[in-house]
């Protein structure tokens, strides 16, 4: 009788390139702390600051004139379910944040209705985080964060901050609305961090 | 003299949180530390597809309380009310035994 082994690719028939845990969806389910805030264009800023005010704010329209980059990428939520190969624009957090000392620590992002989330500068700098206003070729829109979502899809997406509205430089790391609550500090799928002591 | 130590330890509330948690929450009346209103906690508006159960203030949407359900652990963050008022049955008196002649 043959036997039928797996060969030696050591990893079974998981789903390949999964962090642990997660299983894949085709659609993008909408996760929300509160309720989708609806913002004015006209209104809308984004703004970089640290503990002695605003050092810079961008408008819509300044927004959209910065240098933009297509994004594809997987993404992770920490409710489990990923995503393959979702596309994206936006504006890199390197240029966002290019007048900022590098000896700054951390970052926790604001969001319009209050959500936050904290970040280490290292993990929103190189290429690794964008604000991101548009998905799958349309305008971002609200439900999944619109008219602009932080996008830092190597960690899980609740630090991919919806609505979001800005930057606070940190020295030292501090819990954002998950993160208080049980949730991890650093939140690396690949190594499942979802809650304190992961 | 001896002194009364002016604390016991945490497993002194373990009878009264018990009976606490016990009862329906949602029946609960609740004071929202930011605007002040007070409701019933089934009066607030919950969002639960999130990673975390979120409960908000039916007037100003401030987080009442937060929820976080891991396999073995749970966080409960209640900073957002001010007070809980949980109705708690009164005990009931025996009944008197009968008197037999």
């Amino acid at each position: 009788m043959a036997v039928v082994t797996r060969g030696f690719t050591g990893r079974g028939r998981r789903e390949v390139d999964l962090p642990p845990g997660q299983y894949l969806t085709d659609d993008f389910p909408v996760l929300s702390a509160g309720p989708t805030p609806r913002i004015s264009l006209d209104e809308w800023r984004f703004e970089v600051a640290d503990g002695d005010g605003t050092r810079q704010a961008w408008s819509w329209p300044e927004l959209l004139a910065l240098p933009s980059e297509e994004i594809t990428t997987d993404i992770h939520c920490v409710t489990k379910w990923s995503k393959r190969g979702t596309h994206w624009r936006g504006v890199s957090l390197d240029t966002l944040l290019s007048g900022v000392d590098s000896d700054v620590g951390y970052v926790m992002a604001h969001s319009y209705g209050g959500y936050t989330t904290n970040l280490p500068m290292a993990d929103v700098r190189d290429g690794k985080a964008w604000v991101a206003y548009e998905y799958e070729g349309e305008p971002l829109a609200p439900e999944h964060g619109g008219p602009a979502r932080l996008l830092v899809p190597h960690l899980y997406f609740w630090k991919s901050a919806k609505w979001v509205r800005g930057l606070r430089l940190m020295a030292t790391d501090e819990p954002g609305f998950w993160e208080s609550a049980g949730y991890h500090m650093y939140g690396d799928p690949w190594r499942e961090q979802r809650y304190w002591g992961d | 003299m001896t002194g009364v130590p002016e604390w016991v330890d945490g497993n002194d509330i373990a009878g009264a949180t018990r009976e606490l948690f016990a009862v329906d929450l949602t029946v609960a009346r609740g004071r929202c530390a930011t605007c002040g209103r007070e409701a019933m906690v089934a009066e607030a508006h919950v969002y639960d597809r999130a990673p975390g159960i979120v409960a908000r203030c039916a007037s100003c949407e401030s987080v009442l309380l937060r929820l976080v359900r891991a396999p073995d652990r749970a966080w409960l963050d209640l900073r957002g009310l001010s007070y809980l008022e949980v109705p708690i049955p009164a005990p009931v008196a025996p009944a008197a035994m009968p008197v037999v002649a």
